[in-house]
């Protein structure tokens, strides 16, 4: 398939959930191998055996343990990991350290689970993660409760657990344990050039009616106000779903998530999503853009052809490329509407790219003692230079750190945001709901539908969808 | 010898007959075993459902449009492809008309042949490419910028191709031809060469026009040749899996804009990987196998015909 960066980048934000989606031969073939190997856990020490007290070496690692790690080779790197590797050194300078990075993890380490051997600490990601659920099941992972209760080693008097972004433990939660970290944190929201904003001398909205204002102001002088990524409706419906919550708040967010179909009966859905739609009726899409590929539509905006485009924290990064030395990305929440539950710095936010420890790893000890060096401010800010990211680490990002602009402007946004930040949980539990409701944004942006259509295609999906 | 001879065919059958069975005959198998489950396709765990994925795919109207569209390509591919393959082979075969009364083909016919031969020696990945350029949905597209420079079109609102429910089933037909025919012109012109000239030369002599001697002449005896196109293009039309799948809209094995291009294999591929709703798509397969069973027996039988010697 053409198309396999598409799926890796808009499933950044689901692996959190790993609910990525195998082929289901190999994973099935995989939980069958792995059940088969009968050797009980051995290596997995229960909570108790470890002295988390202990602010040096909580996990008691010994020096002389190598300690292989595993990265998956996607979006983001792995040089970062070096950098992790190199602190672990410091502090224990007698361990081996084997460092391997693959786009195919399936691939690399399924044999080594089978064999009994893997790796002692794995970034499982991509398209070919190893599916967290069916690892879980096999008894193939540790449980990273020790971690959480673990001093913070920038200040022992925390506990790992209380320096954790909102949403990360949810995240690393599968069937009821915290099996994985998901240490890149993702923000979703408008992006804008700053520069572009400067040199017209135009002012960053905060409500809707500033916003539709000065997209007026922006199609007059023959710039298109807003891009989106058509061919796949996923990007202007995170705006949508985005605005939804911030007008009725979390209660209406949560029941949306639960499929309840009555919560689009209220009232709060039809406001955000009329006043959503004068993006449509006013006509200030870029021409063209309902068909058009992230990139192509990321390219346009990159060469100041629209000013706002929907996107999560990645588009940094993926831009890398095209983006002019003096750009000046720039993140916006979505402005908020008169009413709205949420305040304006209100972000959706979300963990992801899970590691792991596997239970039956040489050197489980080590491998936790590496996931509690990562959360450091020093790992943290190396991984948010090399990787233009940030992570899981609340206020990971000192400002000693040099960052690009976009990077900057999410770890400002984060800040203001502070308890604000919500995510919606239906991507990752009810796939064909998601769908249903993309493929109607679709229509609604190429105004083949109207609003009350829209919410009406929501309210019967929902409805069949619960029951199904 | 003659005792010997069964060990000795069934020693040479045993091996493929056992990687049929073990490869294709066995997967079949459980395929209809899991469409009779709720299996979701990530674990291990799976109930009994009897018959609850078949009736449910009955009022499915996602399903029924994807075989609206699977018949429709399966109509118009091969007819469309195998017509202008024949005609092309024609001409470049037996065309021409030259000044000295011989049987050859338009000139240049050998440097045409490449030409139309050349899509086909692009993989899928590439024809997405290329395709995504032309269709692309702003003046930056090939079809769209030749379409604005000729008037046709005005800039502000240029053609949706891909992304209009209205053409993107056509959109995506015209990709099909176009990588099929150059295929197709060979396999016609391999057999075309294979028709002794002096029965077209008689039909010369006779006053034969380009016109009689194609339907008198060419296409009978390429029937057989015509019949094993048409069961490749309806191969071709029951999947397109892959282009539909990397040149359409929608996450997740395209088939938009809203399920206009949707079809079996895109659906299927999506119930089965992203909804994970395995034994339902399973289901779909057994369809999908039927469905093809029969096709294939209706049109082997439908286009029977003696076979001439020559």
């Amino acid at each position: 398939m053409g198309s396999a960066t598409e799926y890796n980048r808009r499933d950044l934000f689901k692996r959190a959930a790993a609910i990525t989606v195998l082929a289901a031969g190999s994973s099935s073939l995989l939980a069958a191998c792995a059940g088969g190997t009968g050797s009980s856990d051995k290596g997995t020490k229960a909570a108790g055996g470890y002295n988390l007290s202990d602010a040096k070496n909580p996990f008691g690692v010994k020096d002389a343990d190598g300690l292989e790690v595993f990265i998956f080779d996607g979006g983001y790197g792995n040089e970062y990991a070096k950098a992790f590797e190199a602190i672990y050194s410091k502090q224990f300078p007698g361990a081996k350290i084997n460092h391997q990075a693959d786009k195919d993890v399936t691939g690399k380490l399924q044999p080594r689970f089978n064999a009994g051997s893997p790796p002692d600490v794995i970034d499982d990601s991509g398209a070919k993660q190893m599916k967290l659920d069916v690892l879980a099941d096999s008894n193939q992972l540790t449980d990273l409760a020790p971690l959480l209760d673990a001093p913070y080693i920038d200040d022992p008097s925390k506990k790992i657990r209380d320096v954790l972004l909102p949403g990360t433990i949810d995240s690393g939660t599968v069937k009821g344990k915290v099996y994985n970290l998901s240490y890149v944190y993702t923000v979703f929201g408008w992006w804008y050039s700053g520069k572009l904003f400067k040199d017209n001398g135009w002012t960053v909205p905060k409500t809707w009616a500033e916003f539709i204002t000065l997209c007026e102001q922006i199609k007059a002088k023959g710039i298109a106000p807003v891009a989106h990524q058509g061919k796949y409706p996923y990007y202007i419906n995170v705006v949508m779903m985005d605005m939804i919550a911030k007008q009725g708040g979390l209660e209406l967010m949560k029941r949306i998530d639960s499929l309840d179909a009555a919560a689009w009966d209220d009232p709060a859905v039809k406001t955000a999503v009329e006043a959503f739609f004068q993006i449509v009726d006013k006509d200030f899409l870029l021409t063209g853009t309902n068909g058009m590929t992230h990139i192509e539509s990321q390219t346009a905006w990159n060469q100041y052809k629209a000013a706002f485009i929907p996107s999560g924290s990645w588009l940094e990064n993926e831009q890398l490329p095209t983006t002019p030395a003096d750009f000046d990305m720039k993140f916006l929440p979505m402005p908020s509407l008169p009413g709205d539950k949420l305040p304006f710095e209100a972000i959706r936010a979300g963990a992801g790219e899970p590691f792991i420890v596997p239970s039956k790893a040489k050197n489980v000890a080590g491998g936790l003692e590496f996931l509690r060096m990562m959360l450091t401010k020093e790992a943290s800010g190396k991984f948010a230079q090399t990787a233009n990211s940030l992570t899981c680490l609340k206020d990971g990002v000192g400002p000693e750190v040099q960052l690009k602009p976009g990077t900057a402007s999410t770890v400002v946004a984060l800040k203001a945001a502070g308890d604000h930040t919500f995510n919606y949980q239906y991507p990752n539990t009810a796939s064909k709901f998601d769908e249903d409701l993309q493929n109607a944004s679709g229509e609604l942006m190429a105004k083949r539908i109207t609003p009350a259509e829209w919410i009406k295609r929501a309210k019967e999906s929902a409805t069949k969808n619960k029951t199904a | 010898m003659r005792h010997g001879k069964y060990p000795f065919i069934v020693g040479f059958l045993f091996l493929p007959i056992v990687l049929y069975v073990g490869l294709v005959l066995w997967p079949y198998a459980q395929t209809f075993g899991y469409s009779l489950t709720n299996w979701s396709g990530a674990s291990q765990e799976m109930d009994f459902v009897g018959l609850d994925n078949y009736t449910r795919l009955l009022d499915d109207e996602v399903f029924a449009g994807a075989l609206w569209h699977n018949l429709l390509l399966l109509i118009l591919l091969p007819v469309v492809t195998i017509l202008i393959a024949l005609f092309f082979a024609f001409m470049l075969n037996v065309g021409g008309r030259g000044g000295t009364g011989g049987v050859q083909g338009v000139k240049g016919a050998g440097f045409y042949k490449v030409v139309f031969f050349f899509p086909q020696v692009l993989s899928i990945a590439i024809l997405a490419v290329l395709w995504g350029a032309v269709y692309r949905t702003d003046g930056s597209g090939l079809a769209n910028g030749v379409l604005i420079k000729l008037g046709l079109v005005s800039a502000s609102d240029p053609v949706q191709w891909l992304s209009d429910p209205d053409l993107v089933l056509w959109c995506v037909l015209a990709v099909l031809v176009w990588s099929g025919v150059g295929f197709y012109l060979v396999l016609f012109s391999a057999a075309m060469q294979g028709i002794p000239k002096d029965i077209y030369e008689a039909a010369l002599l006779d006053g034969a026009k380009r016109g009689q001697t194609f339907f008198k002449i060419t296409l009978p005896l390429l029937w057989e040749t015509v019949q094993t196109a048409w069961v490749y293009l309806a191969i071709v039309a029951m999947d397109a899996f892959a282009l539909v799948a990397s040149i359409t809209p929608g996450a997740y094995f395209g088939g938009g804009p809203d399920h206009h291009s949707e079809l079996i294999s895109t659906y299927l591929m999506r119930s089965f990987l992203r909804n994970g709703e395995a034994g339902y798509a399973c289901a779909m397969g057994v369809v999908i196998f039927f469905f093809t069973l029969i096709l294939t027996v209706v049109s082997l039988w439908a286009t029977k015909r003696d076979k001439i010697e020559y």
